[in-house]
């Protein structure tokens, strides 16, 4: 999980800290899920029965962006649903800054579908199975796909991607942030040194 | 962001924040209420008390469902088949509950004052489902809710608050948090029914209903509480229905798109005509599909905050 900042927060990229390294510009960000598109497309034999479904937040935008994409290619337009997780976490009890609830929005039918979960960064893979437990309670998809910009590894449960816009080596103590236009901010990935609670 | 606090004992405690907090927690469970299967894991494990010793329908009914939607585990605690007929005392019945790991105890009692007292006295989450005639927090924050949901803001509407005011929990407790929420305040009723003290909480008093209608942009009617009334408050029951009860011609003195709500049950043709409670500006039914959103985000909130 990505930590989010807020909507108008500005940082120019000279301004960072010396230790925040930008590992995906916006054209990189751009390419990848161009790439993305066209091998959900292909793996899927185009858009019949498929559905997104971003994890907010970032994977909503994300969602969003393939969505767009794959309406430039094929000229379908597929739904889109946004999936908040919080109520489905392990770890509610125990955080200490207790997460703000936001809202599902799933307004299609997910019986039978084949459903491209999205999210920016896959990191121990306890969103996933949080997403996948709020899924299953609208209905039976036919199959879940998982769709990713950043695979920064260190999985603590048995979850993988099935599209992967970049794999990111990181250690332990390394935060990886995604910032996005939506928010107002430049498309870009960083990574810095991160001392104190991870996610 | 959480509660700053481990009981929800009334509205008077809450600030503006925290309302907003559970008001907008409320809209996100208020989705999970529309899906097919309406059930979230989040308190899955936890343990919910209803402690109720005054009979109720609504709230402790939407309590329940709202804590099984939440996949915790729900104990109704009857009274009446309770040791509490062996003369077991409050506090007494409180700490075994509590010894039984009981995460949240939502109770509803006759004495004021009641959960206050629970609250300092067991480590479990209390909730005040309505204490005499003092408040009744999740009542007033669904109709904050139900009211928000439809006119947006809450910042200076004009609600009328009609009945027994002096005997009201849902009165005070709606007074509070209207008037948090930037609200005008008219409370309505003879003045037998209206406490000497309540301007004093922001309200201004009315005893002709016609006059306090004008302009008004909701209406909370309240029930004539015949079951709490020593001395009689008025004549009859017919001369309190001419000159009180909410009849399609009272409504037209309201605004246009007034809205009509009450805390239930409703006595029909007593305090509200039959055609009003069943009209197109009656909210009385949203009121209780809302309250199980509201009482699901009270428990998330409070269960939350429990580190």
């Amino acid at each position: 999980m990505a930590r989010r900042v807020g909507v108008g927060a500005r940082t120019p990229i000279d301004e960072m800290s010396k230790e925040e390294k930008v590992v995906l510009d916006h054209l990189g960000m751009q390419r990848a899920l161009n790439r993305i598109t066209h091998e959900v497309l292909e793996h899927n034999k185009g858009t019949e029965g498929l559905a997104l479904v971003g994890i907010r937040t970032g994977g909503v935008y994300l969602a969003h962006r393939l969505a767009v994409k794959i309406h430039e290619i094929e000229k379908v337009r597929v739904p889109v649903g946004e999936l908040d997780i919080t109520l489905y976490r392990d770890d509610l009890t125990t955080k200490k800054n207790p997460p703000v609830l936001k809202k599902t929005a799933l307004s299609f039918d997910i019986h039978d579908k084949s459903i491209v979960l999205v999210d920016d960064v896959l990191f121990t893979g306890r969103t996933i199975r949080a997403a996948m437990d709020g899924l299953i309670d609208f209905g039976r998809p036919r199959v879940i796909q998982l769709a990713v910009l950043i695979d920064r590894g260190h999985r603590e449960l048995p979850i993988r991607a099935d599209y992967v816009g970049k794999n990111l080596p990181t250690s332990r103590d390394e935060a990886v942030q995604v910032f996005f236009e939506e928010e107002g901010e430049e498309d870009r990935v960083t990574i810095k040194k991160h001392i104190g609670e991870g996610s | 962001m959480a509660l700053k606090r481990k009981d929800l004992l009334g509205i008077r405690d809450l600030d503006t924040e925290e309302i907003n907090l559970i008001l907008d927690t409320a809209e996100s469970f208020k989705e999970v209420t529309t899906r097919d299967i309406k059930k979230v894991p989040t308190l899955r494990g936890k343990t919910v008390v209803n402690l109720f010793f005054e009979p109720s329908t609504r709230t402790r009914t939407s309590f329940e469902l709202a804590a099984k939607r939440l996949s915790a585990d729900v104990i109704n605690f009857s009274v009446s088949t309770s040791s509490v007929v062996k003369g077991e005392s409050l506090v007494d019945t409180a700490k075994n509950l509590e010894a039984m790991q009981a995460d949240v105890i939502i109770i509803r009692h006759w004495a004021v004052g009641a959960p206050h007292l629970l609250a300092r006295t067991v480590t479990s989450s209390i909730i005040n489902g309505g204490d005499g005639a003092h408040e009744h927090p999740t009542q007033a924050l669904l109709d904050l809710f139900t009211l928000r949901e439809r006119k947006r803001s809450l910042d200076g509407l004009k609600v009328a608050i009609v009945g027994d005011i002096d005997h009201s929990r849902v009165a005070r407790s709606n007074l509070y948090g209207l008037k948090k929420m930037g609200a005008e305040v008219r409370v309505v009723g003879p003045a037998t029914m209206i406490p000497p003290e309540i301007e004093s909480l922001g309200a201004t008093v009315y005893y002709h209903l016609d006059e306090a209608l004008y302009g008004v942009d909701a209406i909370i009617m309240l029930r004539l509480q015949q079951e709490r009334q020593g001395t009689p408050l008025f004549p009859t029951l017919r001369e309190y229905s001419r000159l009180y009860c909410l009849t399609p011609e009272r409504l037209h003195l309201a605004k246009r798109d007034v809205l009509v709500m009450h805390p239930g049950p409703i006595n029909r043709g007593v305090e509200i005509a039959p055609e009003v409670a069943d009209g197109l500006s009656s909210l009385i039914l949203e009121q209780v599909t809302n309250g199980i959103a509201v009482r699901m985000a009270v428990l998330f909130l409070l269960a939350e905050g429990k580190v």
